[in-house]
Formats: structure tokens, C-alpha cells, sequence
């Protein structure tokens, strides 16, 4: 059997990010397992620009951001693999991987990174009634077929859900010569950037309709109309405001779920809320050698901030495979989230096995104005951060410091509290 | 004298802001919570740019996806993408590799963003 130190499973943004880090921390041994026919993962079909602000300085548009990563994998010479799948990971980390070329092969790997990315929620978990007929993408179904493929799947379109790739497709659509017809989104907010529903709807005036969902779609063998509907406080049709939209695409963008088959299989144990698995300060899945992050540890709205995590994946399954990471001693700190925090990533951590700072990533579960985000071991507020609005859209972070610990001491718990702010309390976004 | 309603998108807040304008000289902004509205504000509606990325064909089938080098005024997005439509370019194209010298008239070139066939 293969013997290698490290395979990373995914050759998108994540796992480029993660070999790299791995490498430059002294692991050779690398082997990346890519399912495509070519690395880079969904940045290749994300054609649009305003990648790697935060990393490079520079806006990019997809593909050209995940060159730069091809790249420097290609100048550390780290080995990759594509067109191969990964079956099944035992906790033991033996992998199957499935080619063309080679059949079934198995692969005895010292540590593992899994970074398989996420996948987009079905028709099916939408509960759209209706018939079923050809005409239904999702929008990142149409967005590979349009930018890699060079096909338009239609020409007359409505899009339910106005995450970014729906905004981003109701503009690329649009260029192509279709006619986007309307936005339906079921909450009373976005889940797009402002700046997406100004460059992409507003520049070529596509209506956004908030609370409304399709309720009825016509057609038996191609899409002919959906009937759109206004929603109320509990996302419930409300009769007799039903509009009919002839088309013959429906695109939906209706929410990304991270991709952990494999995950589950290996018997990781699993985060409910973000659908990945649960990790701690070194991003250490329940299986200790086995490592997690980018899309398929949570879903992420900057590409930049999944190569930082994925770096950070990287140096500690380096760090592992050389034997310098400290074993569990204790469960570690739970990092609980209240006040309409969903969740955090990590949601455990150990001070001892910290050797850099950690920074703790969590999402809102509602729209909330003029708020602070403070951080506390157990009742001692540590920092607080201003917001004027936060959003579920946008993923905030806290930075935790090893000083905090030796400053104040174990805490039972790390608590990352949503407060509401004073009415004149009107300073702007800052650190306290 | 005119007004023009915009939506910030300097971060989720998306103020909507009301710009008044004497002819081409903005007479004031308001409706904004933070500097970046007003200068926002101020570029948006005396010179409205973005950087256009679309696909062109390849001679021997298949796409390559393509930006403009720079931002271009906005009123010129669909002259481009038009243009960009009727071109068909030979392949291999390499990432970097000027498709179109001057797009729309700008002057602006439209370089290739991924690797062709």
C-alpha cells in the first residue's frame, strides 16, 4: 500500500492553501486528491473579479486567484492528482481513491486534511411543489455551464434566493443576452453583499422582490412560468398575492452545505449547526491527524479568508506529522455563542496547544443594527467590537490571544456575546 | 438642480444615499453613516466604473474567460460585452494574454483571465 505523510482531499482554494502552508513548514511527503479535471475548485467557474482583496491587495477574478495558489504549488513541486476521487477515509486514515487511469487504489496517510468544499441545496430540499421539468439549475449548476462550458441555459429567467452566486448569475445572464425577469428572496434581507445587488441587479435594473418564494411551477417536459408569492412573518404564502412570471429557467441560490460524506463515514463528530465537523484551536477534527477547513468546515463569503484558515489547517497537520503537537490533555475551552451568535469555528479550544493566535469565526442569525460583539472568559469582558450592522451574510471574527489565558486565567468557558448597543451609543465600527 | 438615489455598498449598512446635483456638480450627499458613503457617492454619479468579465469563443469550440485590464465607464459595459460576443479568438490563450487591444473605444484592453485548449 501507498504510504504518504499528508493527503489533502480537495484541490480547490482550501486545499492549494493548506499543501502550501504544509509544505513551507517542512512536510514533502504531499499528495493533493482532486475529483475535477484540473485544480482550483469552483474559482475556476467564478469568472467575475473581486477576489483576493485581503491577500493580494488586488482585486482578481477567480481563476486568476487560483493560479496564484497552482502556482506556487507547482514552484514547492507538492504532488497532486486530479481526476481522482476519494471513496472512503477509515479513522485510521487509510484513503480509497478511484482514477481512470490507476483503478481503485488505497493510500496510508500520517495525516489528513479534508477540504472538500461545499455543495449547493437541491430543488429537492427546497419543497417547491410543482412539476419537475428540464429548465431548473441551480445557479451554480448554470454558472459552470455558461463560464466553463460556454452554453446558455435559457433566456428568460427568474432566480430564487439572492445569495451571491444568484445576484452574481442574474448580471452574468444578463451580459449573455438573457432576460433576468425578477429576484425572489424568501427573507426580508439578502444574503448577497450590497455591493452584488447594486453591480448585479441595479446596474441592469432586475427587480428584487424580499419575502417571496415560488409557489407553483408551470410545465410538464420544459419549464414554462413560475408563480411568485409574498410571504409572511413565518415564510408562509400569503393567498392572493400571486404574480405569474413566464420563463424558462429557474435558477436557484438557495444556500451552500458543506460537502461531508466522507467526514460522516469516518465517524468525525459533526457541528448541527454549520453541517462540518466540530474542531478546535488547530482546526483538529474529533480524529486526532485529521484536519478541516475552507467551505467544508463552514461556509465561507471571501475566498481569502478560506486560504487563511487552510494555512492554518496546513502548519498543524505539519506540525503533527513531525510530533510537535502537544496531545489532548482536557476537552479544552468551549466557546459558546449567545445573543444570535449561530455558531463558532472553533468551538473548542486548548491555550496549551496554541502557538499562534486564533481567530474564532462566527455568523448571526438575523440582521442586527448598532450592536456590540464582545469576547469573555467566563464574566470578564476581554474586547468588544462596535458594529453598526451585522448580518448573516457577512462571517465576523474575534482574535484570541494565548495572553488572555496566562492574563486571567482557565476559563470554564469562552463566550462570545451579541449586545445590543445604547440608542445614542453612536460611535463608529471600531476595537474597543 | 436633480437628485439621484444611489445604495452605498461600502459594507451591509447599504445607506441609501440622495445626491444632489447641479449639472455635473454634486451639491451635496446625505443619508450617509460614514465617509465612504459620500465618497462613494461623489465617483458614482460623475463617473460610474467597473471592470466588465465575460467569456469569448475559441476557434476550435469551448470558451475563455476574459476581463477588461481596468474599469471602464459603466455606459460602456454592453457596447463591450457586444463586442466581446462577435470575437473569436485561436487557442491556446494563456492567462494574462490580450484578447482585444482596445475595447468600447476606451482605449482599455481585454485580457484573458484563465488557460484555453
Amino acid at each position: 500500500m501507498k504510504q504518504c505523510d499528508l493527503v489533502i482531499v480537495g484541490g480547490g482554494p482550501a486545499g492549494l492553501a493548506a499543501a502550501i502552508a504544509a509544505k513551507k513548514n517542512g512536510i514533502n511527503d504531499i499528495l493533493i486528491v482532486e475529483r475535477d479535471e484540473k485544480l482550483g475548485g469552483i474559482l475556476n467557474q467564478c469568472i467575475h473579479n473581486g477576489f483576493g482583496l485581503h491577500t493580494f491587495h488586488e482585486e482578481l477574478t477567480g481563476p486568476e486567484y487560483a493560479y496564484r495558489f497552482i502556482q506556487m504549488a507547482e514552484e514547492l513541486e507538492i504532488p497532486y492528482m486530479t481526476g481522482s476521487m476519494v471513496l472512503d477515509i477509515t479513522p485510521e486514515k487509510k484513503l480509497t481513491v478511484i482514477n481512470r487511469t490507476e483503478g481503485v487504489m488505497e493510500i496510508q496517510a500520517k495525516s489528513v486534511i479534508l477540504a472538500m468544499g461545499c455543495r449547493e441545496r437541491p430543488r429537492g430540499a427546497l419543497n417547491i411543489p410543482g412539476y419537475r421539468p428540464m429548465g431548473i439549475y441551480s445557479a451554480g449548476t448554470a454558472q459552470r455551464l455558461v463560464n466553463v462550458d460556454g452554453f446558455l441555459p435559457g433566456k428568460e429567467v427568474v432566480i430564487l434566493g439572492s445569495g451571491d452566486i444568484g445576484l452574481i448569475m442574474a448580471r452574468r445572464m444578463t451580459l449573455e443576452g438573457a432576460k433576468v425577469k425578477v429576484v425572489a428572496e424568501l427573507m426580508p434581507y439578502s444574503g448577497g453583499l450590497k455591493r452584488n445587488i447594486v453591480q448585479c441587479l441595479d446596474d441592469f435594473g432586475i427587480p428584487l422582490k424580499l419575502s417571496h418564494t415560488v409557489v407553483e411551477i408551470k410545465g410538464k417536459q420544459k419549464l414554462e412560468g413560475v408563480t411568485l408569492a409574498r410571504v409572511d412573518e413565518h415564510n408562509r404564502p400569503i393567498p392572493g398575492t400571486e404574480e405569474y412570471y413566464a420563463c424558462d429557467t429557474l435558477l436557484l441560490s438557495c444556500g451552500l452545505i458543506p460537502e461531508n460524506e466522507l467526514s460522516r463515514e469516518m465517524g468525525i463528530a459533526m457541528n448541527p449547526v454549520t453541517n462540518g465537523p466540530v474542531v478546535d484551536e488547530s482546526l483538529e477534527t474529533s480524529i486526532p491527524g485529521v484536519f478541516v477547513c475552507g467551505n467544508v468546515l463552514h461556509v465561507h463569503d471571501l475566498v481569502d479568508f478560506v486560504s487563511e484558515e487552510a494555512a492554518v489547517a496546513g502548519r498543524n497537520a505539519a506540525d503533527y506529522i513531525r510530533g510537535n503537537m502537544e496531545e489532548k490533555k482536557s476537552q479544552g475551552i468551549p466557546v459558546e455563542t449567545e445573543g444570535g451568535i449561530r455558531y463558532s469555528v472553533p468551538s473548542v479550544v486548548e491555550p496549551e496547544r496554541m502557538h499562534e493566535p486564533v481567530k474564532v469565526r462566527f455568523r448571526v442569525g438575523n440582521v442586527y443594527t448598532n450592536c456590540y460583539i464582545s469576547l469573555y472568559l467566563d464574566d470578564i469582558r476581554i474586547q468588544r467590537k462596535k458594529r453598526q450592522i451585522v448580518t448573516p451574510g457577512e462571517m465576523e471574527e474575534m482574535v484570541l490571544k494565548k495572553e488572555f489565558f496566562q492574563e486571567y486565567g482557565r476559563p470554564e468557558k469562552i463566550r462570545i456575546v451579541l449586545e445590543q448597543a445604547k440608542q445614542d451609543d453612536r460611535e463608529v465600527n471600531g476595537n474597543e | 438642480m436633480s437628485n439621484r438615489i444611489l445604495t452605498c455598498i461600502g459594507c451591509p449598512m447599504g445607506c441609501t444615499l440622495q445626491v444632489e446635483m447641479d449639472g455635473q456638480i454634486v451639491k451635496s450627499v446625505t443619508g450617509n453613516t460614514c465617509k465612504r458613503g459620500d465618497t462613494y457617492a461623489r465617483k458614482e454619479v460623475t463617473d460610474p466604473t467597473r471592470i466588465v468579465t465575460t467569456t469569448v469563443r475559441l476557434k476550435n469550440g469551448g470558451v475563455v474567460s476574459v476581463k477588461t485590464k481596468e474599469d471602464i465607464p459603466k455606459g460602456k459595459i454592453l457596447e463591450c460585452v457586444k463586442e466581446l460576443k462577435q470575437l473569436v479568438v485561436e487557442g491556446p490563450v494563456k492567462i494574462g494574454q490580450v484578447v482585444l487591444e482596445n475595447t468600447a473605444g476606451t482605449g482599455i484592453p481585454v485580457v484573458a483571465t484563465s488557460f484555453s485548449k
